[in-house]
């Protein structure tokens, strides 16, 4: 047991402690000149690129993005973890209680199948019947002979309670609908197997992906614009109380024309 | 002398410190989700499919039975691999060549498990979408991916257990007039029994508590699957899946879960010791 009061261990030990110290680096900071958000996966990507701008116009200044999902973002505004939290589907009543809204754009949500699949429309009435398990051979809905393995995100996810939202209603999603905890996972399914079909937000579909017409109504972001498309939901940032002065800042920049047209060339509707 | 014991006595701090750390995360998850089996019924929570918390639905059989069919799936393709290593490392390869495939299987322990997962996606899964049918993301992908997981778990205790096997069984089998081959499975496999035994158990417990390869190979649908090649939700991915959203009764549900998954990991870890204590017994008593 020498070895233990040894100074080589100490020193060791010490050195072990402090390779620990940098793990924080990473955590959220609240203060000062930083901005910390959290939530929903699909407005993540344009978070961070609204706050890589951000960085380059006002040196000095940093905004965080994490993702986690639109109810773990609605949490983590709550209990002060993070200034903004991301949320992209309406708020409950309960919620919108708590929290303040601000609307940063409306999302098109893209009914997306494999680019081999020859099926480019579908009624929202097919679409449910579909996710709900009571429609499962391609063929009667006008594509070829073979199952429909329908893909859905977790319990919780924003894109997923605008969809059963918009999509649903009463019905409940087919309990053989394949789960993916993220829009990256949904995509990449979807691109290697042309049995399967998805939803997503639609600034994030690419060139990989056939997004299908809804009731006629290709889901461009014109028809989204004019309302003729049906399934659009809001992206939000919430937060509560008055909340970081930076916080403000940031929030002021993506209202901006600046933001909001970065936000439109990535697919996104504005709605300044 | 004094600096010994007070050594001795910072160390059985130390000790008991993680023990404690134990016991307080069993009762903070006890606590936690017990309660939300009393409310829903024990026998709606354990013996219902239903698990749609958003409508207050909190049936985990089908995922019980997914944590299942994947882990038996994973314990039959790490026995039969970790079997077959083992005895060929033990018996039939030379000294030099099983000193240096052990530790390199051990390495196989440290590759993080996302690792597995992500070649599982992106190579096994297209390959069973491709010649097997359905959507790839199913039982089979899981049971395989796992199934390499566990495989040092299995291998080194499976070697441990036939080394501890007296030589002088297998000698005097050989001397019997015994081939190598009937040595191998009528002496040494049925001497080491329990320590395989006990092996397997421990693979199953390591698979069955696994979750984020599971989570990208396994494709996570609620139905119960009917087929190798159906997709399926575990205990572990489904409290993975939704823990970040969960709140109230939800977030009760997925602890109560987890009290499913430590009671059943604690009853597979007991059997192996119980096994392996019954050869340790069996040996003193000769």
């Amino acid at each position: 047991m020498r070895f233990l009061a040894s100074p080589r261990f100490a020193l060791r030990a010490l050195l072990a402690a402090s390779s620990l110290v940098p793990l924080c680096a990473g955590c959220p900071r609240t203060s000062g000149q930083s901005v910390s958000l959290l939530g929903s996966t699909s407005i993540q990507p344009f978070a961070e690129l609204l706050a890589e701008r951000y960085a380059k116009k006002y040196p000095g200044k940093f905004v965080e993005v994490q993702g986690g999902g639109s109810t773990a973002g609605l949490q983590a505004a709550a209990s002060g973890l993070v200034d903004i939290g991301m949320c992209s589907r309406s708020l409950t009543d309960k919620e919108s209680r708590v929290f303040t809204p601000i609307l940063i754009a409306r999302d098109g949500l893209a009914i997306v199948v494999n680019l081999d699949n020859p099926v480019t429309k579908l009624s929202l009435a097919q679409l449910r019947a579909l996710f709900a398990g009571q429609i499962t051979n391609w063929q009667e809905v006008g594509g070829k002979d073979g199952p429909i393995w329908p893909i859905t995100r977790e319990e919780g996810s924003g894109t997923r309670e605008s969809f059963v939202r918009l999509v649903m209603g009463n019905e409940r999603i087919s309990r053989r609908a394949l789960t993916q905890e993220s829009n990256g996972a949904v995509k990449e399914l979807v691109k290697g197997d042309a049995a399967t079909i998805g939803y997503m937000s639609l600034g994030l579909v690419g060139k990989d992906l056939k997004p299908l017409a809804v009731e006629g109504i290709p889901p461009t972001v014109e028809n989204v614009l004019a309302a003729r498309y049906h399934l659009v939901r809001p992206l939000l940032f919430v937060t509560k109380g008055a909340g970081n002065p930076a916080a403000q800042g940031f929030v002021d920049f993506v209202l901006s024309p600046e933001g909001q047209s970065l936000l439109a060339t990535e697919g996104l509707v504005r709605v300044q | 002398m004094k600096r010994d014991r007070i050594i001795g006595a910072v160390l059985l701090v130390v000790a008991l410190s993680a023990i404690l750390g134990l016991a307080l995360i069993a009762v903070f998850i006890f606590r936690e989700g017990v309660p939300i089996i009393l409310r829903v019924g024990a026998r709606k929570f354990f013996l219902s499919t239903d698990w749609e918390p958003s409508l207050g639905h909190f049936g985990i059989l089908s995922l019980m039975a997914g944590s299942l069919v994947v882990t038996v799936g994973a314990a039959v393709i790490g026995l039969v691999f970790s079997l077959g290593l083992a005895i060929v490392l033990t018996q039939f390869s030379p000294p030099g060549l099983a000193a240096a495939a052990k530790p390199l299987i051990e390495l196989l322990a440290g590759i993080p498990s996302v690792v597995y997962g992500f070649v599982g996606v992106v190579t096994l899964v297209p390959l069973i979408r491709h010649f097997l049918g359905g959507p790839g993301l199913s039982v089979l992908a899981a049971s395989i991916v796992l199934g390499v997981m566990i495989l040092p778990t299995i291998t080194s205790i499976a070697i441990d257990a036939l080394q501890a096997v007296p030589r002088s069984y297998l000698e005097g089998s050989i001397a019997l007039g015994a081939t190598r081959w009937q040595t191998v499975t009528m002496v040494l496999l049925r001497a080491a029994r329990s320590g395989l035994v006990a092996a397997v158990i421990l693979g199953m417990g390591r698979a069955i508590g696994e979750t984020m390869a599971v989570i990208m190979v396994a494709g996570n649908a609620l139905a119960v699957p009917h087929s190798l090649l159906d997709p399926v939700r575990t205990l572990t991915s489904n409290i993975a899946l939704e823990m970040g959203y969960a709140s109230g009764d939800h977030r009760q549900a997925l602890f109560a879960t987890g009290v499913t998954l430590f009671v059943i990991i604690t009853l597979l870890n007991t059997a192996a010791l119980a096994a392996s204590r019954r050869r340790a017994g069996r040996r003193r008593a000769k």
